[in-house]
């Protein structure tokens, strides 16, 4: 069975990009644009891994990636914070709170990024 | 105005770290020391004046005077400097905003070209392939100027995070030499590494110290028009490590030399040749460089090339 991963971004390039490159590697993507129907999706869907921006609108990424910490439904899930943000607290806050992995945008190419979540995922 | 916002403003300490200025640069504090500098001045022109002038009134108008002059000039001098805070304060937090903002779509921009180039949407064809190649290349320069003008930002804020670790500088050299190295061979410039023997390790940000050396390692290829080489010196120089980066270029006009660390200062002559620059990338190394007290300098003659260098300290304990 495909492995299933919820991408919370709330650009909606990012996730058009990112459907079509992960459905070539035979990943299930779901979209969730703002953090809200992330929040609630992941407790309703339950994948395998979550891609999660931080500037959201609706619901902060921070908040939901406490919250999916703290839900015993969702703790277990890996989380890659993938975000433009770049500041030390950011990261460090983020790595706090739980996430696995954080990938400043700018810093990697679309194939690196792919590497880091098929790396996540095994 | 409420208790609570009097009491901030009386909070000297508080309101100069909000503008990101040492205590001397600030307004509140500089504002202080000018009322004492005052309260002084008029004591001591009491004391002398009661001394050599008999009338009290006289002594008193004189000390009046001298009073009202010096407050009038205090306050010129420190709400000028207000002024002038506060007009860098804006500037820093709008190219802050900007900055980030921008930082998105050029994102959505990089991603969707390697999408396309990877050819898993469909075969590229090889002037496809030379077209998206442009795109990537512009993209990839919208990235890095975005990312300085951040990082400079950062640095007038104070707020330039960094993590020290110990590293070794030649093996960032090594990297760097092999990213630049087809572009130095297409331009006919050979590069050149002599490293000394057991080189200590530093104790720095390794990514910002690459971000200096990559700021060098460009500005010595670029400036290079045609065939040329560059020497690159990495030795242990008492307690320091010294790093120094020789170019053939086109050099460095002596009226523009003291410019050359400033924000936004590009010479004349980059200009005319067209080279691309955003001209930070030296304000950079020179914050990053003295943030680790270390030092940088250059060396430079028209037309006959230029060398970069720095010294970082070796950190005895970490050894």
């Amino acid at each position: 069975m495909a492995k299933t991963i919820l991408f919370i971004e709330d650009e909606s390039a990012l996730q058009k990009t990112f459907g079509d490159i992960l459905s070539k590697e035979s990943y299930d993507m779901i979209s969730a644009l703002d953090g809200e129907i992330g929040l609630n999706l992941a407790k309703s869907k339950k994948p395998d891994l979550i891609l999660l921006d931080l500037v959201l609108p609706k619901v902060h990424g921070f908040e939901v990636l406490k919250e999916l910490k703290s839900d015993p439904g969702t703790k277990d899930i890996p989380i890659i914070v993938l975000t433009n943000l770049e500041a030390m607290e950011d990261v460090n806050k983020a790595i706090e709170l739980g996430a696995k992995t954080y990938l400043v945008k700018t810093q990697y190419n679309l194939e690196e990024v792919v590497e880091k979540v098929k790396k996540a995922l095994k | 105005m409420n208790i609570k916002k009097i009491l901030n403003q009386l909070n000297v300490r508080a309101e100069c770290r909000s503008y990101g200025l040492s205590l001397w640069q600030c307004p509140s504090f500089l504002f202080l020391i000018m009322g004492l500098v005052i309260i002084g001045s008029a004591l001591i022109a009491y004391g002398l004046g009661t001394r050599f002038i008999e009338d009290p009134q006289t002594v008193a108008l004189i000390v009046l005077i001298l009073t009202a002059v010096l407050f009038v000039v205090s306050f010129t001098i420190t709400r000028s400097f207000e002024r002038l805070v506060e007009v860098n304060r804006m500037r820093s937090e709008f190219v802050k905003i900007v900055s980030h903002q921008l930082r998105s779509p050029i994102t959505n921009l990089s991603w969707t070209i390697d999408i396309l180039m990877s050819g898993q949407l469909g075969k590229v064809e090889e002037k496809q392939a030379e077209y998206f190649k442009i795109l990537k290349e512009n993209s990839s320069r919208m990235i890095g100027l975005v990312r300085d003008l951040l990082t400079v930002s950062r640095i007038e804020e104070g707020s330039l995070m960094i993590k020290r670790e110990k590293i070794s500088i030649e093996l960032i050299i090594k990297k760097l030499i092999s990213r630049f190295k087809p572009f130095a061979l297409g331009s006919n410039v050979e590069i050149k590494l002599e490293a000394g023997e057991n080189l200590p390790q530093v104790f720095v940000d390794a990514h910002q110290i690459e971000i200096v050396i990559e700021n060098l390692f460009d500005n010595a290829v670029r400036y290079i028009k045609e065939k040329g080489e560059i020497k690159i010196k990495l030795e242990q120089r008492d307690k320091a490590l010294y790093f120094e980066i020789k170019d053939t270029g086109v050099g460095i006009p002596k009226a523009d030399q003291k410019f050359i660390f400033q924000k936004f200062f590009r010479s004349e002559k980059a200009i005319r040749q067209q080279t691309q620059g955003s001209g930070l990338g030296l304000f950079i190394a020179k914050s990053i460089i003295e943030r680790f007290d270390g030092q940088i300098g250059f060396e430079s003659e028209e037309n006959k090339g230029s060398t970069f260098w720095f010294t970082l300290p070796i950190d005895q304990q970490y050894n």
